[in-house]
């Protein structure tokens, strides 16, 4: 391995970590007010698709927004179904994620090209020449939004009466907190950062949309918030790691001598998300309140 | 009215009382049902097709006549196994969303039998084994990886999901490939097939394997010690273990339960449904694909109960047989992924506990009813006892 393949290698990785970070801390966001969102997969696939489509009406700013737009609406839903209602945040979640893949497999062969839409290259976001390559501008949003979060659950009042809604809704509720309202706000918020990664992942990185183009980043990401234990910087961090081997993954599979078979180069993400998120349990706490609806008495 | 009814009659409204009250699961599955319809027909209305004669195509090609419930209940078959992989550990209180990955195992096991001559029927047999095996193999890593390490079984599945997928393509490309036609995987021979049971269709022996393992899941979850034990874990683990159930041994069991069942309907996608009788890992498995996560909203709808679950799967198998009469329908042909969106909006609808509440006009009505039982009831009840 020279120098040139080591700074192709990171600057894939930079890429595949976008999507898994944004998605993480938003599912940060959400879990740490007490909700769930194991359909983070389906709202992926979907803001891809819909980013893709708008990309091309409007141009990839209105993508990359749309993209955030359907997140969120998708975010509201599983909310108001988990708040208001009470419903079963596992069985809102599965239930996204299935119907996200019968959308986006129906919309493509609307699209006229079953399982395959290719996204024009001037409906793309623009990638910046630097010395490593051509990066996409939306990296620096993956870098900054960590701290961000961060900053806003740890040093602020609003993220103060987030984790309350999170580990003792009760005791918010008596300080005069609307817990549901707290997490509605937070899982739309989370579900449109993971809408940004899809509308990024068809709009501005791999440029075109495919029937299982989340590849399961939905849950990876899921793995993520596990070995962060719910702490932004740490997701920045696991979104580098499992973007690596993604990138490993795709650069191996460039190499001119197979040395695998591709088929195990592409379980490798898999196998390694298993590896880590095994290796990081038993130091992690989640909110007491977590997955559970608040009823109040 | 009330005060002259006889105690005939109130002892019958009573009766239609506690029935319609007990029927409240199933109406809430049925409601939940209709929504999904609505949540696919309003799609159809948008993308410009008519939902109404896409219906009616979907209907006539699931029901409409002998062949196409044969149709039907041979899509049904494989869903109850993954309905039931699910709901076992939905009963043990975890979510297993795994049965895709262990059917891929399952599937690429039985058809391992090809390399090998038996006689028939032993053959088929050999096949199961292999299958289930090769189910429970596959999901008792999570379950371990669950016990031993804390590993939510969410992520565990869906990552040996992933791994199966390419595992079996790896294995349909390489090690089981027809070395006449590289896009499949060898045959299984003919002494290894579940027979046809209506001639004509694709309707074979299978489907009793599938609801001879529903019924021995029943009798195993309501009528045995260990079964007892995995659904108490299931409710309260805390309670559970206070009582002396090792939640760990409960965690194993319903996952190597699943894994079997899962196992079993990966061998019977490609040991019962004519006409290939294999695996396509060109196609990326377009006969194996999704039936793992179908069968997830089979078990939903089912209300995780075994006998719910057969119920059910004759509703989505009749969805996935009537689909595919409804994507050549003349000049309507809406596109089988439909069928998808419909049973995503029926989780969706599924999951909200106390469906029909939401709807104030149903909600009224419903207790102008019970109340109007209760009113017939009551009197005679007084009557009864003096």
């Amino acid at each position: 391995m020279n120098w040139i393949d080591l700074v192709s290698l990171l600057r894939i990785a930079l890429h595949a970590m976008v999507p898994i970070t944004l998605t993480a801390v938003g599912e940060i966001v959400g879990e740490t007010a007490g909700l769930f969102n194991i359909g983070l997969e389906g709202i992926l696939l979907i803001s891809a698709f819909a980013g893709a489509l708008s990309a091309e009406a409007g141009g990839p700013v209105v993508g990359l927004l749309v993209g955030m737009g359907v997140g969120a609406v998708i975010g509201l839903v599983f909310a108001v179904i988990n708040t208001y209602w009470k419903g079963t945040q596992m069985i809102t979640g599965i239930g996204i994620n299935l119907f996200a893949m019968g959308l986006v497999a129906f919309g493509l062969i609307q699209l006229g090209a079953p399982g395959f839409h290719a996204v024009p290259r001037a409906a793309q976001v623009i990638k910046w020449k630097t010395a490593m390559g051509a990066m996409s501008p939306i990296i620096l949003i993956a870098l900054v939004m960590p701290f961000l979060i961060h900053w806003f659950i740890k040093r602020t009042r609003a993220g103060l009466i987030l984790k309350a809604a999170g580990e003792m809704p009760e005791a918010a509720d008596v300080a005069g907190i609307n817990v549901n309202r707290v997490r509605l706000l937070a899982a739309t918020f989370g579900a449109a950062l993971a809408g940004l990664g899809g509308a990024y992942m068809s709009v501005a990185w791999i440029g075109s949309v495919t029937k299982d183009l989340s590849a399961g980043r939905g849950f990876i990401a899921l793995a993520t918030v596990v070995f962060s234990g719910l702490n932004p910087l740490l997701a920045l961090l696991g979104g580098f790691i499992f973007g690596f081997f993604q990138g490993l993954a795709e650069w191996v599979k460039t190499l001119p001598s197979k040395p695998i078979p591709s088929q195990f180069v592409s379980m490798l993400p898999y196998i390694v998300t298993l590896l880590v998120v095994s290796g990081a349990i038993g130091r992690v706490r989640f909110p007491k309140a977590l997955g559970e609806p608040y009823k109040r008495e | 009215m009330s005060e002259q009814a006889g105690p005939t009659q109130s002892r019958l409204l009573r009766g239609v009382h506690r029935t319609v009250t007990g029927l409240h699961p199933a109406l809430e599955s049925m409601l939940a049902a209709l929504i999904g319809l609505l949540v696919g027909a309003a799609l159809m209305y948008m993308w410009g097709f008519n939902p109404w004669r896409a219906y009616w195509a979907l209907l006539r090609g699931a029901y409409g006549g002998s062949y196409e419930w044969a149709s039907t209940l041979a899509r049904a078959t494989p869903l109850i196994l993954t309905a039931l992989t699910f709901s076992v550990c939905v009963r043990a209180g975890m979510f297993n969303i795994g049965a895709e990955g262990q059917m891929f195992m399952g599937a690429m096991a039985a058809i391992c039998v090809a390399l090998f001559k038996m006689p028939p029927g032993i053959h088929l047999i050999v096949g199961l084994l292999f299958a289930l095996i090769a189910g429970a193999a596959w999901s008792i890593v999570p379950a371990v990886l669950k016990i031993t390490r804390g590993v939510s079984e969410v992520i565990s599945t869906i990552m040996f999901n992933w791994i199966a997928r390419w595992l079996a393509l790896y294995i349909a490309i390489f090690i089981l490939v027809d070395p006449s036609r590289a896009e499949k995987t060898l045959t299984i021979p003919v002494s290894a097939r579940f027979p046809i049971l209506v001639r004509g269709t694709d309707f074979s022996y299978s489907f009793f394997l599938a609801v001879f393992a529903a019924l021995v899941l029943y009798f195993v979850l309501w009528h045995t010690t260990m079964g007892y034990e995995v659904r108490a874990a299931g409710l309260n683990p805390t309670a559970a273990r206070y009582g002396g159930i090792r939640n760990k041994r409960t965690m194993i069991v319903s996952f190597l339960l699943g894994g079997i069942t899962a196992g079993l309907a990966g061998a019977t996608v490609v040991m019962g449904m004519p006409p290939s009788y294999a695996a396509f890992g060109g196609g990326a498995f377009p006969e194996l694909t999704n039936i793992g996560f179908d069968g997830m909203a089979v078990a939903m709808v089912g209300r995780n109960h075994p006998i719910g679950i057969i119920v059910a799967s004759v509703l989505f198998g009749g969805l996935n047989a009537g689909g595919r009469v409804m994507q050549f329908y003349g000049s309507n042909p809406v596109p089988l992924e439909m069928v998808r969106i419909v049973m995503g909006a029926i989780v969706l609808a599924m999951s909200i506990p106390e469906l029909i509440r939401l709807f104030p006009a149903i909600k009224s009505q419903g207790e102008r009813l019970v109340a109007a039982l209760r009113r017939h009831g009551r009197p005679a009840s007084k009557e009864g006892s003096a």
